[in-house]
């Protein structure tokens, strides 16, 4: 069972649903019981990077949140704004991030010539001694919708890179903590791949 | 390296996708749940769906057929058609559908750009434009209501507001060129997607995948919008739901190497 953080921010149905194809039992859920009993946790995100914050802090999340991803150690995967709250901090806003993997976010430069958002399908490169890349590699593509991304500090963060004008990290990990920039559940058999490798931890 | 999108673009019509010829004579196409499985199954970049009778009929979007599509598709979704509120909207996010689609209700009511953009994001919201030359001028004149009602808007200033109300895309159809399997109108495009910093749709004419090509290198869309070269066998022919080998596609759009 992964339970789904509900912090009204972005689409968790279709993480729900492509779990359900694969056979993966999921519960969407804020209360606090059903965060400190999971052994599994999605943290899904679409939308501003301020709003993600205030709403982890509205529903009283944030200290629960850091007890499963620090104290006891369970899988946590971020997904796109899911994943970037995971940073200490975005151009995008001034919120504090949780600050789970040293890295930050930041703003693609549209002077560079490039359209912003990123939008579309794009590749990845995975580096193959992490979990969540088993089964992947430099052919398997995925669906971005963003306009921040996220600079790892130290390179052993990084799991997967991509690149759209500058090479930026496209997944991330922090021994149990996971995230990735790009929509797996909108990623036909790629991002089913990853979900089976989260639901496998 | 982005992959240019090729997006299969769907008319929902009651309870049916048909598809159109300058966006009249509807031809029956299929079961929508049935055919998204199949494009689900052919791995496609995207889909869009589009409710042709929506705001004609003056009607809400059918949320429960959204829903049923949605569950099917692991891929990008799309949907336009009837969307006047942020709660609308919010209902077909909470589906499980990504981006809505404006089109009507921003003309008469800009405003819902912004308002739906500033909570969900520019991403989670394109704009449709529908042109068709008028009759005596070369002018491309832009249509509301399904190609019914005819604007005073001029295009590239129109777009350009979207962009500045929050459009994070715009999709253009040519009503001249939908259903004609006579290629893109590529000087439209062109022209637009210069003077636009957010991702530009062509919509209308797609012949093969060479429409798209020259869609994609020569007017520098980003997504190619396609309906009968996805639909039918070929022009004239019957239904048979399609999509280009993801090889083929490299091969055209990318010059990049082949999947497997």
């Amino acid at each position: 069972m992964i339970t789904i953080v509900d912090y009204e921010m972005g689409n968790p149905k279709s993480i729900m649903n492509m779990l359900s194809r694969l056979g993966i039992k999921s519960q969407l859920s804020r209360n606090l019981d059903d965060i400190s009993q999971a052994r599994k946790l999605i943290l899904p995100g679409v939308g501003a990077f301020d709003a993600a914050m205030r709403n982890l802090k509205k529903f009283n999340l944030i200290n629960s949140l850091n007890k499963k991803a620090l104290e006891e150690k369970i899988p946590i995967l971020g997904i796109c704004l899911g994943m970037q709250v995971l940073t200490h901090s975005s151009e995008e806003g001034s919120e504090k991030g949780l600050g789970w993997i040293d890295a930050q976010t930041k703003k693609f430069d549209s002077s560079l010539g490039i359209k912003v958002p990123h939008m579309g399908w794009n590749y990845v490169l995975p580096k193959t001694n992490s979990p969540i890349c088993k089964e992947l590699n430099h052919k398997s593509r995925f669906y971005f919708v963003h306009s921040y991304y996220v600079q790892t500090n130290n390179d052993q963060n990084s799991c997967m890179k991509s690149n759209y004008s500058i090479e930026f990290d496209s997944a991330i990990q922090n021994n149990n903590i996971y995230g990735v920039q790009f929509h797996p559940e909108k990623s036909h058999k790629y991002g089913m791949q990853i979900l089976k490798n989260f639901s496998d931890l | 390296m982005l992959r240019s999108r090729l997006i299969p673009i769907l008319l929902l019509r009651g309870k049916s996708f048909v598809k159109t010829v300058n966006f009249k004579k509807f031809s029956y196409i299929g079961d929508p749940c049935n055919t998204v499985r199949i494009f689900n199954e052919l791995e496609v970049d995207e889909i869009s769906i589009l409710d042709i009778l929506a705001t004609r009929n003056n009607k809400e979007p059918n949320y429960e057929l959204i829903s049923e599509i949605a569950s099917e598709a692991f891929m990008p979704l799309s949907y336009g058609g009837g969307i006047k509120t942020v709660d609308q909207a919010k209902q077909i996010f909470d589906l499980g559908i990504e981006k809505i689609i404006l089109n009507s209700e921003a003309i008469n009511r800009p405003e819902i750009i912004s308002e739906i953009s500033e909570i969900y994001g520019s991403q989670a919201v394109t704009v449709s434009i529908d042109v068709k030359k008028s009759f005596f001028s070369k002018v491309q004149k832009i249509y509301t209501k399904c190609g019914t009602k005819a604007t005073d808007l001029a295009l590239a200033e129109w777009a350009l507001k979207c962009e500045s109300m929050g459009a994070g895309e715009i999709m253009l159809n040519s009503i001249d060129r939908d259903g004609t399997w006579n290629g893109y109108e590529i000087d439209l495009y062109k022209d637009l997607s210069s003077k636009l910093s957010i991702p530009l749709i062509g919509i209308g004419g797609a012949k093969n995948i060479d429409s798209a090509k020259d869609l994609i290198k020569n007017a520098n869309c980003s997504a190619a919008g396609v309906g009968s070269m996805v639909v039918f066998q070929k022009e004239g022919r019957g239904v048979l739901i399609n999509y280009p080998e993801p090889s083929v596609i490299n091969a055209k759009l990318h010059n990049k190497f082949d999947e497997d």
